[in-house]
């Protein structure tokens, strides 16, 4: 029991640092928070059901192009919105309400195109392109199942949800610490009046991220009918609760203390789940608030208290 | 004339007087007292965004404490509803006291970590392990206390309160404290503020206001569940009311309901996913070409905005 919860939580984990990512990212670079986080999640899902639906491509290459087609509409989104913002008085507060907006738009839409009706992928799909891959990497046949790890078995989505999500992390990481766009992608984070002045264009990289930030939500939609069951146009809001969570626990504006809030996130809730069930739901605000006022900074960051 | 009372004939007197006499020629009853509540939740946020510049976004904690804090008076001890909804507006002050130490957080921070306080709250209100005390998911139900007529005198009458402390904080020192703290804590401590003790008692003045609109709520409608008045609904529309209207100001926030929710109410309960996108697109649009509501464009020709 322990050791599957632990090793649940960790594959759990993972994905969760993949739902919080992209919105630790906007946040880190802009210094705005995107509250349509969970919606841009929830159109993910939406691209990948109807690939499967409609024209029966497996999840996998939907990854791919659910992340193209949301950095390709993440970039005149940024343009529209956010230089106009980042003008106003106080651009961190009206940018909650601003993307508040903007999430009750994209969930008004999906409804009127989606309807309300629950939709799923079946799991077996992404186990059997992960079968298939491993096929070609290990050149014997692998059996499409459960996954057995340490005596425990897991559904087969859940491993590739999980492994999948932190060689996204991977990517993000050489982005940031391996390419240039990804050095001066820093150099806003840091400081942005100084980047500035630094000669670095910084709508251009902030866009940029915008759209990587969209991107990545999107690709952790693709996932979502797997580790967080059907899939509905209302989903969005409790899903940004929990990147929230996820990424207060990391840190905010650090991408990569995303990962470990998001291994903490995930092995304490399928703790919880394992051992008090009925209070599980509870965990995230309390591990946010507690996280919140112990070390306001999250857990790897540095001080940004005020006041 | 002093600007207190000018104040005071043109907001507060016309607005209870209109709310006063309309359910003699309205009978829709309910509604009429959803725009009372609405009112004071938006003046609530109002106290504490609009002066001072705390986004509340767990607003809504405060008004389900208070249903709750009336309810389980009634419930269990009985109480009188008068005296419950005093209890209830205590739960709400005690909740806001237990929440101070988020003022150490800053802007989106502290506004993150009320959410998730509100959160909190409801998961154990609403969790089935406290049957027994709260009645966990299945909600209240107070037939015994039903008493529309009372409840919404009641619940004017805590509007007109409500009406007269934003008159204040308009017009007085304390009010000027608060705004000075909003636009620079630093500066403001400098000039003398005790930046830390002012903006406590704007959160619980705020915390009370929520509190009592709560009680009345739960008093008025008499059945609900918790999902009802913990509802996210209830902080996104007074936020957005206030905002819309204009802040720190005694008539925006009263415009922003009156037409806001007036729409709503027009349009949004037969086809609420269109009503959704329209608000949402709304929103957007105030936030990028008016962040300083409707009476900014008063103010812009000079005009003394009450």
């Amino acid at each position: 029991m322990l050791v599957y919860s632990l090793l649940a939580g960790l594959l759990f984990g993972l994905y969760f640092s993949l739902i919080g990512l992209g919105l630790n990212l906007v946040f880190g670079v802009m210094r705005i928070v995107n509250l349509a986080h969970g919606d841009i999640l929830m159109l993910g899902a939406f691209l990948a059901f109807w690939l499967f639906t409609l024209f029966a491509i497996n999840p996998v290459p939907a990854i791919a192009v659910a992340f193209a087609v949301f950095v390709i509409v993440g970039l005149p989104l940024y343009y529209l919105l956010v230089p106009r913002l980042l003008r106003a008085k106080d651009p961190e507060m009206l940018s909650f309400i601003l993307f508040f907006g903007l999430s009750q738009v994209i969930e008004a839409a999906a409804t009127i195109a989606f309807g309300t009706s629950e939709r799923s992928i079946p799991g077996g799909e992404l186990g059997a392109a992960i079968a298939a891959v491993a096929r070609v990497f290990t050149g014997h046949a692998v059996e499409n199942g459960p996954v057995e790890i340490f005596g425990q078995t897991f559904p087969a989505a859940w491993v590739a949800s999980g492994l999948a999500s932190g060689f996204a992390v991977l990517l993000v990481y050489i982005y940031l610490y391996r390419t240039k766009l990804g050095t001066l992608t820093r150099a806003v984070m840091v400081n942005r009046e100084e980047a500035l002045a630094t000669g670095i264009n910084v709508h251009r990289v902030s866009a940029i991220a915008f759209g990587i930030g969209l991107g990545l939500a999107a690709v952790a939609g693709v996932f979502a009918p797997f580790m967080l069951g059907s899939i509905t146009p209302a989903m969005g809001a409790e899903v940004t609760v929990t990147s929230f969570a996820v990424i207060v626990i990391g840190s905010l504006g650090n991408p990569l203390g995303t990962v470990l809030g998001g291994v903490i996130y995930g092995v304490s809730y399928m703790l919880m789940q394992s051992y008090y069930s009925s209070w599980a739901n509870l965990l995230p605000y309390v591990l946010l608030i507690a996280i919140l006022l112990v070390r306001p900074s999250g857990l790897l960051g540095r001080q940004v208290r005020r006041a | 004339m002093p600007r207190v009372l000018r104040h005071a004939l043109l907001v507060l007197l016309p607005v209870v007087a209109v709310f006063a006499i309309l359910p003699g020629v309205y009978s829709n009853h309910l509604l009429l007292f959803n725009f009372i509540v609405f009112m004071m939740l938006a003046q609530g946020v109002n106290v504490i965004y609009g002066f001072t510049g705390y986004l509340p976004f767990g607003y809504v904690g405060f008004f389900g404490a208070g249903a709750y804090g009336f309810s389980l008076m009634v419930l269990h001890l009985h109480a009188p509803p008068l005296a419950a909804l005093l209890v209830g507006a205590a739960a709400a002050v005690t909740l806001g006291l237990l929440l101070t130490p988020l003022f150490r957080l800053s802007g989106a921070y502290f506004s993150i970590a009320n959410l998730a306080a509100a959160l909190a709250v409801f998961q154990v209100v609403s969790n089935p392990a406290l049957e027994e005390i709260t009645k966990g998911p299945y909600g209240i139900s107070l037939s015994g206390v039903f008493n529309p007529t009372l409840a919404y005198a009641t619940a004017l009458t805590l509007l007109a309160a409500t009406l007269a402390l934003v008159i204040y904080l308009r017009n007085s020192h304390f009010g000027m404290a608060l705004q000075a703290i909003r636009e620079d804590p630093i500066s403001a401590g400098m000039a003398g503020i005790n930046v830390v003790r002012e903006r406590i008692i704007a959160w619980l003045l705020s915390a009370l206001i929520a509190g009592f609109a709560g009680g009345v709520f739960a008093w008025y409608v008499s059945v609900f569940y918790p999902e009802t008045v913990f509802s996210g609904e209830f902080t996104i529309f007074a936020i957005v009311f206030a905002l819309f209207g204009g802040n720190a100001t005694v008539i925006g926030p009263i415009l922003g309901v009156i037409i806001l929710y007036g729409i709503y109410n027009a349009v949004g309960i037969s086809t609420p996913q269109y009503f959704q996108l329209i608000y949402g697109a709304l929103i957007m649009g105030l936030v990028l070409f008016l962040p300083n509501g409707l009476v900014s464009l008063l103010q812009r020709w000079g005009i003394d905005v009450p």
